[in-house]
């Protein structure tokens, strides 16, 4: 019995997997309002955002 | 709500890293995260922040604004994060913050100084890179001060934990004014006076009715170590202040006569209540609660005012014209 849980690694309880989903989805969430916040930002600011003096 | 954190411990114990380690998948929901970000204290410095962004001189393309703001909030999450990181042994011992995310096993203390450092990280980043170089530095600044000065040393140490670590609470009008002009002037350093000099009295005023938690948590609040009366004469001292700062703005000329109508009204009710605080005695607690809830009316009124009529009067102005 041991040997097989070992076999199949960690196994999540409904709780942990639900838990994960929702985390997931709000890091996939985040990612996509940051691409459209970055390339908004991107028009916003022009060639200007290229222009960055040490 | 305060700008500072309210839990604190004196006692040089193990911080939250070593509260709690094991192996076991995360049971962390997003709401853990977000209550991690402490999103009420959030909201006041974003508010804070909008005030110093809007009464500025230079007009800030709203997107840009936007990201300034986003910005700054995700630096007081992480701020705020990693407070609860380095807090969770003290957190579990007071009654207020038992129930926060760390205390309670849904985060484990390593996911939450990830979690802050990332976000600490994102935020200057993506500030310094779409905003200016100076408004970075000084939320840099605001998280390091927050975090390292006032979590990791001043509160464990001194009764005067909350008037110096006050000055993270009291930044973000700085940096919003930094974020629209790219350098500093007089009237972001009052709005942080304002600010700096309102922590001590908002904040003694909720420990004086907390004091039992705090010592048995084994914090250095002022009631603990100095006593209830030596508090009350502080709390009266630090009004005393408070009341011709928040007249300045008026005083100074870049704010209206509804600004100072208001900050003349509301600072007199606040010396009203400081005194009844003074005149008190304990097991009485109730005119320490009635200055403690009017304390963030009175920082609240005189921020919307000012952006009424610096920010947002000043915007329909432009337009008009």
């Amino acid at each position: 019995m041991d040997e097989q849980r070992k076999d199949d690694g960690i196994v999540l309880t409904e709780a942990q997997k639900r838990a994960r989903r929702s985390r997931s989805i709000a890091i996939a969430v985040a990612l996509a309002a940051l691409v459209i916040l970055f390339y908004v930002v991107t028009l916003v600011k022009g060639p200007i955002v290229l222009m960055r003096p040490l | 709500m305060s700008l500072v954190s309210e839990g604190a411990n004196f006692g040089g114990s193990m911080p939250a890293a070593a509260v709690r380690v094991d192996a076991e998948p995360s049971l962390a929901e997003v709401g853990d995260y977000i209550a991690l970000m402490k999103p009420r204290v959030m909201s006041l410095v974003v508010f804070t922040a909008l005030v110093g962004l809007a009464i500025a001189p230079v007009p800030v393309h709203p997107v840009i604004g936007f990201v300034a703001l986003l910005c700054i909030a995700v630096g007081a999450g992480a701020a705020g994060a990693l407070n609860m990181w380095y807090d969770a042994d003290i957190d579990a011992r007071m009654v207020r913050t038992a129930r926060r995310p760390i205390p309670t096993g849904r985060v484990q203390p390593g996911e939450a100084l990830a979690f802050g450092l990332t976000l600490a990280a994102f935020a200057v980043a993506v500030l310094g890179l779409t905003v200016n170089v100076l408004a970075a530095l000084l939320l840099a600044f605001t998280i390091f001060f927050y975090v390292v000065i006032y979590t990791m040393w001043l509160k464990r140490s001194t009764p005067q934990n909350i008037v110096i670590g006050g000055a993270a609470g009291a930044l973000p009008p700085m940096i919003g004014w930094a974020a629209a002009t790219g350098t500093l002037s007089l009237e972001p350093v009052v709005l942080f006076l304002l600010i700096f000099f309102w922590t001590p009295p908002h904040f003694w005023a909720l420990s004086l009715y907390r004091a039992d938690d705090y010592a048995r948590a084994g914090v250095p609040m002022l009631p603990v170590v100095a006593g209830d009366a030596e508090t009350r004469r502080q709390i009266l001292l630090y009004t005393l202040v408070l009341v011709p700062i928040g007249l300045a703005p008026w005083a100074l000329g870049y704010a209206g006569l509804l600004y100072g109508a208001t900050a003349l009204v509301t600072g007199a009710i606040m010396l009203v209540l400081a005194w009844q605080v003074r005149a008190e005695r304990r097991p009485a607690d109730r005119a320490s609660k009635h200055l403690f809830a009017f304390s963030i009316l009175y920082l609240f009124l005189l921020f919307a005012v000012l952006l009424v009529e610096r920010g947002w009067g000043g915007l329909i102005g432009r337009l008009v014209a």
